[in-house]
Parts: structure tokens; C-alpha cells; sequence
């Protein structure tokens, strides 16, 4: 009902047909969707390269801030400056000082690819926040589970590694997807440092032709890569939940 | 064997432990009594150095008759862990792992026995405590009885010389109490010692070798079942029991 009151104050609009001419062509949609579609699977490498980092530093970033021995204070400190760092500032920021910022120093055996470049800078940003989401888990998890794995016997590293861990991050899957979702669509910002990805590749042509349905495109494989992701996590949450209820 | 000497214990400034003396010896099952607060479940994580002692002995001895002070700072916390087992009263079994890999876990990783070792052991301890038919059950789908159950398996599954039970039926269904105590009746036979505080009064009563009362961080009343409940020495231990006649 008010979708569809929505859509009908916005097709009778004084503009409308204009808009639909630039932004809803059929034939620019055709024309557009193999360029963008074929782009977008840069978008899919940076993503699945990145969150494989994201992950790794996440993990030791909240680990580090959550064991208590005195030994780990300076590495501690350290993970503590790296989040609030990373986590106050604006993910293009980190982009545009990592994308131009580290060529420019022209250091030995510095990465000058713009992939590796994107990659480091989302990881760096990401792995900030997916630092919290981890650090959240571990901390969610009662204190009498660690004191049953300390109680047989195991090391503190081997109550977390097997007793704590596992449970923490199946409790975080739902925001670790969240996320991922927005990881996905932020590999976008990437065509700021010159890399060709869906939306970049959409401009070019919109650019060209002065049109802007590729922008539509665009947002059509975005959204469909996000319902993916987000049925997935649908799908994980069912199952651990399943499994904890019943037989395994 | 243990022998605990003269152990104190305070939180702040309220001395909960205020000076134990207990010896179990191998095979004997020995219950702590007494009002909640009393100091029994601090006794028993101090043993298991969940706790530091404050002042004090806790004496582990073990077949070849070696003595060790287990409070010692320098002694390694893990490997007295391995031959003091505890078990809690909210069970706490591990809800991600299956029932049988709550079993295979401590031994794999502590002890170094193989997995199919542990997993056979695991089965075999499944079938003392009557869950045979539960091994690749999740912890979440069992009722408290047949959690509590696995956690004692969970604990046997180590080994341990010395098995703690901190009131492991406090938070169970009467019903299920007695399932879970016919398994502690069954450890005399393995040679464990068993410290075990409780409430169940039947229980202390009918399967304990010594019973001792608790009150205020000291041990009041100390002996067989049979003189704790027939003729107690202290007004206290008589005061005490009496609310637990019908």
C-alpha cells in the first residue's frame, strides 16, 4: 500500500519521464549489464581477498585484547590504538591515504598494485570493526565456561582456541555477516585510486553516453550479491541453531 | 590422597577459610555440610587453585606415595588440574561440542591420548552413567539429570585422583537428584577421593565415610555419618540438622 503510493507519486511526477529516459533505459540496461556484470567480479576478488585478512587480524586484535596476562600490556595498547584508529576514521579516508599514500613513499618491496593496495586498505579499516564484533563474542561467553576448560586442565590458550572461541564467533556469525554486507558493497569506494570495478566501469559508460542507467546496474548486481550473502547467513543462523537444540 | 593443613582464605577483608584441616583418602567419600556461605564451595575451588589460598597446605599425594604442596607458586597450575577434577553446579558442559566430544576434549588435549582412545573411553564412561544412547547428542537437548551426568563423565574422563563436587545437584528437579548420586555412589569403587559439598542429607548420610559441618569458615563437627547424625558433639552440627528433620 505505501510502496505502492510511493511509486505512484513518483511516476506521475513532473520529471519522471526524464528520469526514466536516463536512469531506467531498457536498451542502456542491456548495453550496460555485461560491462558492469564483468567488472563486478573485481569486486568479488577484492571482497573475498579482504575478508580473508579481515578475519586474521580481527582474530589476533581481539584475542590480544582480551588476554589478561601482564606480558601482552604494550601489544594490548597497541591493538587498542589500532581500533579506535581505524574505527574513527572514514573508511574512503583510509582508501584514498593507503591507495595514493603508500605508492607515493616509493618504499622497497612496497606493494604498488592498485588490487593489493584496495585490499590492504579495507583490511585495515574492517579489521577494526570485525576486531570489536570478535572482541564482543569473546567477552559474551560465560566465565564458567572458562573455568570448566581451566578445570580439566587445559592452558588458557586451549579453553580459548577450543572451548571459548568456537562458541564466540557461531554467536557472532549474524553481525560478522552484517559486516561482510557492508564489506561487499564498500569495495565500491575503490574505484577512487583508479580501480575499474562495477561502479567505476558504470560511470565510464554513463559518461560516455551521458546516461545514468549503468548507475542502475550497478546497484542491481550490488543488491543481488548482498541477498546472497545475507540468505547464507540466514542459512548458518538455522543450522547452528538446529544443531543446538537437537541431534547433531 | 589429600591433605589440606591450616588453609585460610579471604575476600577483602571477610575471611571465608579461616583455618581448614581435612584428609581424603583414596576411595572415601567425604561430605561438606552446612549453611550456604559456610565456606564449602571456596574449600573446594581453593583445592582446585580456581582460588589462591591465602595461608596454608594443600597436601596431593599420589600412588607411588610422592607428597606435593600443590599451593606452591612455582607448581605447574595445569598439571594439578589433571589429577583434581571438578565438577560444577550448573554443569557447564561445553554446548558446542556433542555429548561424546564433551568427553573425548580433555583427555585429547591435556593427557595426549589418541582420539580413538578417548573417544572409547568416552563411550564406556557414557554407559556407567546410563546415557549410552547419548554420545552424539548436543548438551542443550539433555534434562539437568542427564547433563549432570555427562558432567561427571567429563570429569572421570581425565582420570583425576581427587573429584570435587560442588552441590552438582543444588539445581536439579528432585526428581533427578537421585540418578545423578547413584553415580557418585558408584566412584568408592575406582579409588577417587570425592569431596563433595551438598544439602542432600539422605545422601550424606547413607553413602558418605566422613561428614563434616561447616559453619562460618570453620570446620565445626568432623566424623563418621553415623555420630554427625545420631549423636552430633556440637550444639551447632545439632542445631543445623535439625531443620533438615521432618
Amino acid at each position: 500500500m505505501v510502496l505502492g503510493l510511493l511509486w505512484l507519486g513518483i511516476v506521475s511526477s513532473p520529471g519522471w519521464d526524464r528520469v526514466r529516459q536516463t536512469y531506467f533505459d531498457a536498451d542502456d540496461f542491456r548495453a550496460a549489464w555485461g560491462p558492469v556484470t564483468s567488472a563486478f567480479w573485481l569486486n568479488v576478488r577484492l571482497f573475498l581477498v579482504a575478508e580473508v585478512f579481515i578475519l586474521v587480524i580481527a582474530l589476533v586484535v581481539a584475542v590480544v585484547r582480551v588476554v589478561p596476562t601482564p606480558a601482552m600490556a604494550p601489544l594490548r595498547l597497541l591493538a587498542t590504538i589500532y581500533t579506535d584508529v581505524f574505527r574513527g576514521t572514514p573508511t574512503l579516508l583510509v582508501v584514498l591515504l593507503v591507495g595514493f599514500g603508500v605508492p607515493a613513499l616509493r618504499l622497497a618491496g612496497a606493494p604498488t598494485s592498485l588490487f593489493w593496495l584496495g585490499v590492504i586498505a579495507l583490511s585495515l579499516s574492517y579489521g577494526a570493526y570485525v576486531a570489536e564484533v570478535v572482541r564482543a563474542g569473546i567477552l559474551s561467553v560465560h566465565p564458567t565456561q572458562w573455568a570448566s576448560g581451566r578445570a580439566l586442565g587445559l592452558t588458557y590458550g586451549q579453553t580459548l582456541r577450543h572451548v571459548v572461541l568456537p562458541q564466540a564467533l557461531r554467536r557472532q556469525v549474524p553481525p560478522l555477516i552484517n559486516d561482510f554486507v557492508s564489506l561487499q558493497k564498500d569495495t565500491a569506494l575503490l574505484s577512487v585510486i583508479g580501480l575499474v570495478e562495477a561502479l567505476r566501469q558504470a560511470n565510464i559508460i554513463g559518461q560516455r553516453d551521458f546516461i545514468s542507467t549503468p548507475l542502475v546496474v550497478a546497484a542491481v548486481v550490488f543488491i543481488a550479491a548482498t541477498i546472497v550473502i545475507a540468505r547464507f547467513a540466514d542459512w548458518l543462523t538455522l543450522r547452528s541453531m538446529r544443531r543446538q537444540a537437537g541431534v547433531v | 590422597m589429600l591433605r589440606i593443613e591450616q588453609v585460610r582464605k579471604s575476600y577483602g577483608g571477610t575471611e571465608v577459610l579461616k583455618g581448614i584441616d581435612l584428609t581424603v583418602e583414596p576411595g572415601q567419600v567425604v561430605c561438606l555440610i552446612g549453611a550456604s556461605g559456610s565456606g564449602k564451595s571456596t574449600l573446594l575451588r581453593c583445592i582446585n587453585l580456581l582460588e589462591t589460598v591465602d595461608d596454608g597446605t594443600v597436601w596431593l599425594t599420589d600412588g607411588e606415595g610422592t607428597e606435593q604442596d600443590v599451593t606452591d607458586p612455582r607448581v605447574d597450575v595445569d598439571a594439578v588440574r589433571r589429577r583434581v577434577g571438578i565438577v560444577f553446579q550448573a554443569y557447564n558442559l561445553f554446548p558446542h561440542l556433542s555429548v561424546l566430544d564433551n568427553l573425548v576434549l580433555g583427555p585429547t588435549k591435556v593427557a595426549g591420548v589418541s582420539k580413538n582412545a578417548a573417544r572409547a573411553r568416552g563411550r564406556a564412561l557414557l554407559e556407567r552413567v546410563g546415557l549410552p544412547d547419548k554420545a552424539s547428542a548436543s548438551p542443550d537437548s539433555l534434562s539437568g539429570g542427564q547433563q549432570q551426568r555427562v558432567a561427571l563423565a567429563r570429569a572421570l574422563a581425565m582420570e583425576p585422583e581427587v573429584l570435587l563436587l560442588d552441590e552438582i545437584t543444588s539445581a536439579l528437579d528432585p526428581l533427578l537428584v537421585g540418578e545423578v548420586l547413584d553415580v557418585v555412589k558408584g566412584l568408592r569403587a575406582d579409588g577417587i577421593a570425592v569431596v563433595m559439598a551438598t544439602h542432600e542429607m539422605s545422601f550424606a548420610r547413607e553413602a558418605s565415610d566422613v561428614v563434616a559441618f561447616l559453619a562460618d569458615g570453620e570446620i565445626v563437627e568432623i566424623g563418621p555419618p553415623e555420630q554427625m547424625f545420631d549423636a552430633p558433639q556440637d550444639p551447632r552440627t545439632a542445631a543445623f540438622l535439625a531443620r533438615f528433620r521432618p
